[in-house]
């Protein structure tokens, strides 16, 4: 049996790692990636409660976050997709529309 | 039925309420109609309501109606409530009876004009700010139909506005009354602070009950008659009412004839208790009449413009009145008010049906002759000169000779001499304007005289029932040689106007005080006769003769000019200094200073706004830790 900590440990990591991957990266695809992987890492961490306290909550939520990320990561690339119609990149840098 | 005299004023209210939202998509027909029938119910009303004051008695006077509670502050509450009493009763039949023959004439006079619904709006709010004015039961009430009756002149002497010179007599009309209303609405704050009530009747009693002292009754008596004053323009604030000419005539014929200028009479009258307690006051009031009477009819010697003449002749009328008032006589005043009010109106109705002939000629030198053009313009004019120059047995001899003969009985000898040369001059410029105007040779312009018409009978018919008026009106008000008991006026007045201010004068003396203003009346036009039609050189003989005389009366004693520079300029200049050093420096420079603080800050600020979505998610990241680090530790 794998105890619980190792779960909220991974969780932590995958986290921490979606955060610098979103830092360091620069075109827009990965940092929608590392988002993801940060996202994903709640869920982890959700399924590790779920587990720890024996309730079947977190797993439910789960349910509906993967549901709803989906959706999310159509529409996220779709715009991706269409900013680099429009801009011929997709450096996160050169898109600065609301400097003030 | 009397109990329905409330609703007098409210009529016209409604009727202009309605024209005012939906004046532009009605009819001309319709809108002329209903802006009479209005005028007209208020008039059958008020006569009706005259007849059950009759039947009532004396003790019951006034009937008062309250409709609401409007001002109600701790102890001190003011009702919506309006009175009727014999005086109300006359000057609402007054108004509203010649109102409604002028809302009648100007249905031909206004015909071909683009702005009919407006002005018919005005004309009927006129009314109603008017008939509220002599029917509030309050001071304050009175003084919002007193304000009322301002903005409407306001509005009808700029009707116009297109024109500059309109729209600015309006202005000056506006802004020379409100000198008079600051005295007003300080007599009102008197009356608050020291009688505690603002109703007539609760005034009246403290008056006659001795809890006025007379220095207090001075003051408030003087402050009250500065805003009659520039109402009535009176010397010095009569500069306005000349100049308000620029409206339509029917409008000088009501507003700046028969009904509004008459305010202040009506005022002095409706406190005649306070103007009899303080004998300085009353003395200043018929001082003050005396001298704008003389005064004004020696400038209206010399105007050429039909309709200033007629002003000037309105100020000095008023005059007349306000001697009335000032030696006591109020029922006189008051009898000159109505006998005014339909002579004055017909002349100026036919002195409008004389422009209307001429395509808008004002200019007297431009007529001449007209007598044979306009059949019954001229009978009407020459009806409404007889009655005002005071000849005997039509309105104006009645009621001039009754204040005359009051001011000789109440031994005041200077007033009594000012009012017989008054009359003089008023006989004379009356029968130079008949004279220039209806006879002697024509002097018209070519193309006016293309058009030379006599008016329709919308407005002729008019004419002919002021004329008739204005023969017939004295005959209520008959002086004592003739009978005690013939003046049917002052007995009905009495209940208003205690008797007793009126001292009686032996037969033979009054007799030959009517045979004086008789004289008087009949030299003034022969005098005309002598001036303007058998010796046509004679004016320009004296002209040369007296030149500086001539000018100074024909600038009008440069009273504009000299008010211009004493009053208005500083005043303007005053402003200019302040505009450019306060407006431009303080003020704006707070604002725009304000402008550019904000400004300032918005530009360093907007340099945290980089528009780049790491430096954001970073910011979000460091949030994160700092809330974090917060509930962990």
């Amino acid at each position: 049996m794998i105890p619980g900590s190792y779960f909220f440990i991974l969780s932590v990591i995958l986290f921490i790692l979606g955060v610098i991957a979103f830092f360091v990266k620069r075109d827009l695809i990965t940092q929608f990636l590392s988002i993801e992987v940060m996202l994903n890492a709640g869920n982890l961490a959700f399924i590790a409660f779920a587990r720890a306290l024996n309730s079947l909550h977190g797993q439910v939520i789960v349910f509906f976050i993967i549901t709803v990320a989906a959706a999310e990561a159509a529409v996220g690339l779709a715009i991706i997709l269409l900013i680099f119609r429009q801009k011929k990149t997709i450096k996160s840098e050169d898109m600065n529309l609301m400097k003030g | 039925m009397t109990e329905i005299f409330w609703l007098i004023p409210f009529l016209p209210l409604l009727s202009s309420f309605i024209l005012a939202i939906f004046g532009r998509t009605l009819p001309k027909k319709y809108i002329s109609f209903q802006a009479c029938l209005a005028v007209f119910a208020s008039f059958i009303i008020s006569v009706i309501s005259f007849f059950g004051l009759l039947k009532i008695s004396q003790e019951s006077y006034p009937l008062i109606k309250s409709l609401f509670t409007w001002i109600a502050s701790g102890s001190f509450t003011i009702n919506f409530s309006l009175q009727f009493d014999p005086l109300s009763a006359v000057m609402a039949m007054v108004v509203s009876g010649v109102g409604f023959i002028i809302h009648v004439y100007s249905v031909g006079y206004m015909d071909k004009d683009k702005g009919y619904s407006r002005y018919f709006t005005y004309l009927n709010l006129f009314t109603f700010a008017m008939l509220l004015l002599v029917m509030s039961s309050n001071i304050v009430l009175m003084f919002v139909g007193w304000e009322g009756v301002g903005l409407c002149s306001y509005l009808l002497i700029g009707f116009w506005f297109e024109k500059d010179s309109a729209a600015n007599a309006g202005k000056k009309a506006f802004i020379v009354t409100r000198i008079g209303d600051l005295g007003f609405l300080l007599g009102i704050f008197f009356i608050f602070v020291h009688i505690g009530s603002a109703e007539f009747t609760a005034i009246n009693q403290a008056i006659s009950g001795g809890a006025v002292t007379q220095g207090l009754a001075t003051l408030i008596a003087l402050l009250l008659f500065m805003g009659a004053v520039g109402k009535s323009a009176q010397i010095p604030l009569y500069v306005w009412l000349p100049d308000a000419m620029e409206g339509p005539t029917p409008v000088s014929a009501l507003i700046h004839a028969a009904t509004m200028v008459t305010a202040g009479v009506y005022m002095v009258c409706r406190m005649n208790l306070l103007y009899t307690l303080s004998g300085t006051a009353a003395l200043v009031v018929g001082v003050i009449g005396a001298v704008t009477a003389v005064y004004a009819a020696t400038m209206a010697l010399t105007q050429n413009d039909i309709k200033r003449v007629l002003a000037y002749s309105t100020i000095s009328q008023i005059g007349y009145m306000f001697i009335g008032c000032g030696v006591g006589a109020y029922s006189a005043g008051m009898f000159h008010l109505y006998t005014h009010a339909f002579f004055k109106s017909l002349l100026f109705l036919s002195a409008g049906s004389v422009m209307h002939a001429l395509s808008g000629e004002l200019d007297m030198r431009k007529m001449g002759g007209l007598r044979k053009y306009l059949p019954f313009t001229y009978p009407a004019f020459l009806i409404g000169a007889i009655a005002i120059a005071g000849v005997p047995f039509l309105s104006g001899f009645f009621s001039k000779d009754a204040i005359l003969t009051q001011a000789f009985a109440n031994k005041q000898y200077f007033i009594w001499i000012l009012g017989v040369l008054g009359a003089i001059l008023t006989a004379f410029y009356m029968f130079r304007l008949i004279f220039l105007t209806f006879q002697g040779e024509e002097r018209l312009e070519p193309e006016a005289k293309e058009h030379l018409h006599e008016s329709p009978p919308v407005m002729t018919i008019p004419l002919g029932i002021l004329a008739f008026f204005s023969i017939i009106a004295g005959f209520i008000g008959v002086p004592a040689v003739f009978g005690e008991k013939l003046n049917w006026f002052n007995k009905f007045l009495e209940p208003v106007m205690r008797p007793g201010h009126e001292v009686h004068l032996s037969i033979q003396t009054e007799w030959l005080l009517i045979i004086i203003s008789v004289a008087v009346a009949l030299f003034g036009i022969y005098l005309a006769y002598i001036f303007y039609i058998k010796k046509p050189q004679t004016p320009h003989q004296l002209n040369a003769k007296f030149p500086y005389v001539y000018k100074l009366l024909y600038n009008k004693y440069y009273v504009d000019e000299i008010y211009n520079a004493v009053f208005v300029k500083p005043v303007v200049r005053g402003s200019e200094i302040v505009y450019d050093n306060f407006d431009l420096k303080v003020i704006d420079g707070a604002v725009n200073g304000s402008a550019s603080v904000t400004g300032l800050s918005g530009k360093i600020l907007s340099y945290l706004q980089t528009g780049l979505i790491k430096d954001y998610a970073l910011v979000f990241l460091f949030g994160v830790i700092l809330f974090l680090g917060y509930l962990l530790f």
